[in-house]
């Protein structure tokens, strides 16, 4: 009995890479409308920042590279945006496509400028060791986690410019005429939106592979938990991250990982069956 | 809007089937002209590896040492008084691809033998082209045994000469139970089966068996399961970039190599520096050859492989494997005297070469090479010592015919 | 649900709207399509087996059985404004159902190989009718189409539609994958399943087999299109269109667009269907590689460089796409992943009716200085 006991918390440390990865997906991909699939390559970007200030962080380099790599990584979401994505708004599944050829280029880069093979990023001492099955660099990543998701509901809720965001996101032509410049909104939305992702390769550091690929193995993941969070939702992103990775993890410890991937799956279907448009959706009078 | 479109696909098609035709014209008198030119003084082979892809990450470094024998056997004189010319096509971690480039190399560029793959499942989807075209591939990697096709030379180790003596190392160590981890494809189904086999004849517990599917990397659950059941080792056939997210987990959960090692079949060199020395120092691998093998051929090898590739690359046993295989194939034509694939299969057998693993003999029966087996062990600073080997090279056995417990097996 | 602005319309923001309907065409130029049509037909069916050695030939072949896939895509996504990025499982159901039978063919009555390797002892009775060509061949189509049909009720009916229906089908190419490769005595694995040699008693490695098997394919590339571009021109096609550029309008109107999408995901996956079955022979292997997320998502950018509103330029983006792969593969491998990462950047920026839209474009500009002058 032990052992079902012990998924518990792995189920939640899953739930945590989940939701640290769909946080920035909610804003770009909830927020904007925006499909983008080079948000793994931002995560990698993260990962690889880390790695690059081992130089002179060291063993420190992992919480050195947290700010970082946000910066890194929503500086490099911030010119897509400018460059690209600018041209496409109302053309989700066109962005979608476009994007994916951002990541194929930003994945060649990597292996050009980093090497094919996987390079090493040393956990600091202190995430050494942990607390019965739960090692420190899992509580790590969930604290992370819920810390990310606590700036961003102040971000959004008590602050202007967050406020400012969501009258975008509720109704961008409106937003408009009441005097809001949508185009820096965009641009803010983006570059937060990707920086967390960066945050997110920083975390992934600590429990898996840092290569050029590291953007695929997640995103197919955290593209499901937002579809099953509802679009833009913050608390449908930690619910639906939560009974996902809950989900994976009783899936696996019952069946195999090969098998948990699939019911994972299948239940995000048959819960569309009975809410289409995810957990919460925005109230709207709108049609499509 | 209608009507146009007739016409704009039309001629649209007939552009595209323009630029099929033009690929195809000047690319065949190439492939013509080369036919006449390796008549005269040079030979062609093909190199076909991965060089983009998943795969790529491993598969690069074969073709680099293999590129090496080449450049070497060609330094001194060639064979046959010919150069060797390497035609590299890219298998891109596709298996199609590899059946697609395979046919190109044989049919078009007439190469004379062709050295590649990794994989199984690319050997697999080669092998039809090969024994159809009658040609002769060269396939550098340890695999899971069970195959022996006349068109193919397989120089990397065969189940009998890797993980049945990994067992056997582990037996002697006084280990009495196993968990098996690995990718959920061919090779390690295959070796977790041999290995079943194995214990149950051995007195030898498997507590357990677990898959995950290729480039998995949340191995909470699976460390978990691994903790509950307390085995003394973990026999691990994980490939890739699993191996990183599994030896991190496994290290955070608290295990260390000194209670529970982990014998890793798929770790060499090159993969020990992204998992990070931290995190598998102390744990064991089985390779057939090893960077720090004490020999004189290897000794010229590593330095040779440094100086053209750079002094932080390391040598690891696919690569040695893959870099045999060019100098046994050079040796085998040499005995022939033809690049004739008939006359050089027939050649091979027992060709014998110091190599940089030591003694390797071509066993001309089933067209494996007879390899020493060897244990290491991870060091902390990444390279891998020896702490167990076979002493004299064993003779391959793919389908395990010699082994009275794995009867039940083919 | 205001966050994501409606999806415009497919029809370019370029293209006036509400145009004057054009001139009746000249005489010559009510010829020119069906013209074009049989000079394309005479190049690949006569022109191509002649001049083209077998190994090309052969390469036509396979990008021919994308281009098939390419053209369900074209009539999903450009006619249908369904982004699916699940074909590579319709085409994958297909292959294997063909894979099954030449397989089973081969055994002779024994199991197939990797069924011994993987310790599987009798026949799995999910093999059993796949000795049957006929059946293999109908389910090879049959078998897409219905999982196709259920699963655009599913989600169809609920009005899960746009980058939701994108991101499902992706997931069901991933989740697809992962369930063959780890049902291995079943499936093959990862290999998949490949060493064929004999299709309806012919040698396939015959340069004859192949040449035959370049023709079927061609033959039933240029029936499938046809057979498109009627559906098109037909009452449903009218309607396809206008359930992509305005959903609920059509809706209002009395129509159950659901039953529109879910009737053409399901060709466009009986298609793709039909494409894996003829891509076995032709390829020689069928591996959960091909059915995945990439594969799948490559044919799809396939298809917008050749242009996605026009069938033509979806089956031409096919056979470019897969052209310039093998030869800049045999160029320089490397730089595939640059070259196909810019040219989508490119297309999707400043062409987004692909190669056919620039040649539509090329023939306005012409014409209308045409007709100033």
């Amino acid at each position: 009995m032990g052992a079902v006991i012990n998924q518990l918390p792995i189920g939640l440390s899953i739930a945590a890479v989940l939701l640290l990865i769909a946080l920035g997906l909610t804003f770009t991909f909830g927020q904007m409308g925006v499909i983008n699939m080079a948000h793994g390559e931002f995560i990698m970007a993260g990962a690889y920042t880390a790695y690059l200030l081992q130089d002179w962080a060291g063993r420190q380099a992992v919480p050195v590279a947290l700010p970082v790599a946000f910066v890194v990584a929503g500086l490099m979401g911030l010119v897509l945006e400018r460059t690209l994505i600018r041209r496409f708004y109302g053309r989700p599944l066109d962005t979608l496509l476009l994007t994916w050829g951002v990541s194929l280029l930003l994945q060649q880069l990597a292996r050009d400028l980093f090497g094919a093979p996987n390079v090493q990023v040393r956990a600091p001492e202190f995430l050494e060791g942990g607390l019965g099955v739960l090692p420190y660099n899992r509580l790590f990543i969930m604290a992370l986690a819920a810390g990310g998701v606590l700036a961003i509901w102040i971000y959004l809720n008590r602050t202007a410019q967050g406020r400012r965001m969501q009258a975008v996101m509720q109704n961008r032509q409106l937003a408009a005429v009441m005097g809001i410049d949508t185009g820096r909104v965009d641009m803010r939305t983006f570059f937060i939106g990707s920086g967390l992702a960066g945050v997110a390769g920083v975390a992934l550091t600590l429990v898996g592979p840092v290569g050029p690929a590291l953007g695929t193995y997640y995103i197919v993941d955290a593209f499901l938990v937002v579809v099953a969070g509802g679009l833009g939702a913050l608390r449908g992103a930690v619910a639906a991250a939560l009974a996902l990775g809950l989900l994976n993890s009783y899936a696996e410890f019952w069946t195999d990982a090969s098998l948990a991937k699939v019911v994972v799956f299948a239940a995000v279907i048959a819960f569309l069956q009975v809410r289409p448009r995810g957990l919460f959706v925005l109230r709207s009078r709108a049609l499509t | 809007m209608r009507k146009s479109a007739w016409r704009i696909g039309a001629a649209i098609a007939l552009i595209s089937a323009g630029i099929t035709g033009c690929g195809a014209s000047p690319a065949g008198t190439a492939g013509d002209a080369a036919s006449v030119a390796g008549g005269a003084d040079t030979i062609k082979v093909g190199l076909l590896h991965s060089l983009s892809g998943t795969m790529a990450i491993s598969e690069v470094t074969v073709r680099d040492a293999e590129m090496l024998a080449v450049e070497e056997i060609n330094a001194a004189g060639g064979v046959l008084g010919k150069k060797l010319v390497p035609v590299v096509e890219d298998g891109a971690s596709d298996w199609p691809t590899f059946a697609e480039k395979a046919t190109k190399l044989i049919a078009r560029d007439r190469v004379a033998t062709v050295f590649g793959g990794w994989t199984s499942a690319s050997r697999k989807a080669m092998l039809p082209v090969f024994e159809k075209r009658k040609a002769l591939l060269w396939y550098p990697v340890q695999y899971e045994g069970l195959e022996s096709s006349p068109n193919i030379f397989y120089t990397g180790a065969t189940t009998n000469q890797q993980i049945v003596p990994a067992l056997d190392y582990l037996k002697e160590q006084g280990k009495k139970s196993v968990f098996l981890v690995g990718s959920d494809y061919v090779f390690p189904r295959t070796a977790n089966k041999i290995i079943k086999a194995y214990a149950a004849a051995n007195g030898m517990k498997v507590l357990g068996e677990e898959y995950t599917p290729l480039g998995h990397t949340e191995y909470g659950t699976l460390v978990n399961k691994v903790v509950q059941a307390r085995p003394d080792a973990v026999f691990n056939t994980l490939n890739g970039d699993s191996n990183v997210a599994f030896f991190k987990q496994l290290k955070s959960a608290g295990v260390t190599a000194k209670d529970m090692p982990v014998m890793s079949v798929s770790v060499a060199e090159e993969e020990v520096k992204g998992i990070g020395v931290d995190n598998i120092a102390g744990h064991l691998v089985a390779w057939n050859y090893y960077q720090t093998t004490k020999n004189a051929a290897n000794d010229k090898f590593v330095a040779a492989f440094k100086a053209r590739y750079g002094a932080d690359r390391v040598t690891s046993d696919p690569m040695e494997a893959g870099y045999n295989a060019v100098y046994l194939w050079a040796e085998a034509v040499k005995k022939a005297g033809s690049t004739d694939v008939e006359a050089v299969k027939k050649a091979a057998g027992g060709i014998a070469l110091d190599r940089p693993e030591g003694q390797v003999t071509i066993d001309g029966d089933n067209q494996h090479m007879f390899k020493t087996a060897r244990i290491g062990e991870v060091e902390p600073d990444g390279q891998i010592k020896e702490v167990w080997n076979s002493g004299k090279p064993i003779k391959p056995d793919p389908y395990l015919r010699t082994y009275s417990w794995a009867g039940g097996l083919v | 649900m205001t966050a994501t602005t409606p999806q415009t319309p497919a029809t370019p923001a370029t293209a006036p709207r509400f145009a004057a309907p054009p001139p009746a065409p000249p005489w010559w130029a009510r010829l020119g399509g069906p013209a074009a049509f049989t000079a394309v037909a005479l190049l690949a069916l006569v022109a191509a087996p002649l001049l083209l050695e077998p190994f090309r030939l052969n390469l036509l072949a396979k990008y021919l059985c994308y281009a098939i896939v390419g053209l369900g895509i074209g009539l999903a996504w450009g006619q249908g404004g369904m982004l699916v990025i699940g074909q590579g499982v319709f085409f994958g159901l297909g292959g294997y159902a063909m894979g099954m039978y030449l397989k089973l063919h081969e055994a002779g009555g024994d199991l197939p190989d990797f069924m011994v390797w993987s310790g599987v002892e009798r026949l799995p009775a999910l093999w059993a009718p796949f000795a049957s060509p006929a059946f293999s061949l109908v389910f090879a189509v049959a078998g897409p189409m219905a999982l196709a049909g259920l699963l655009g009720t599913l989600v169809f009916r609920r009005r899960v539609r746009g980058a939701y229906f994108a991101i499902l089908t992706q997931a069901l190419a991933a989740a697809t994958v992962i369930l063959l490769v780890g049902r291995q005595g079943l499936t093959g694995g990862t290999n998949g399943l490949t060493n064929f040699f004999e299709l309806f008693g012919q040698d396939l490695a015959a340069d004859g087999t192949q040449r035959g098997l370049y023709l079927v394919v061609a033959v039933v590339l240029g029936v499938l299109y046809l057979g498109a571009r009627q559906l098109l021109r037909s009452r449903f096609g009218r309607l396809l269109i206008a359930v992509r550029d305005g959903e609920d309008r059509v809706r209002f109107l009395g129509y159950d667009p659901a039953t529109v999408k879910t009737l053409t995901f399901a060709v466009s996956a009986g298609m793709a269907g039909l494409a894996g079955a003829l891509f076995v022979p032709v390829v020689g292997i069928i591996s959960p590689a091909l059915l995945g997320v990439v594969p799948s998502l490559e044919l799809v950018v396939a298809v917008a460089v050749g242009g996605r509103f026009s069938l033509a330029g979806a089956i031409l983006g096919a056979v470019v796409m897969g052209q310039a792969r093998t030869t800049f593969s045999e160029q320089f491998a490397d730089g595939w992943l640059y070259l196909q990462g810019a040219l989508f950047i490119v297309v999707m920026t400043l062409a987004p009716r692909g190669l056919a839209g620039l040649a539509g474009t090329a023939r306005e500009m012409w014409s209308s200085r045409r007709a100033r002058a």
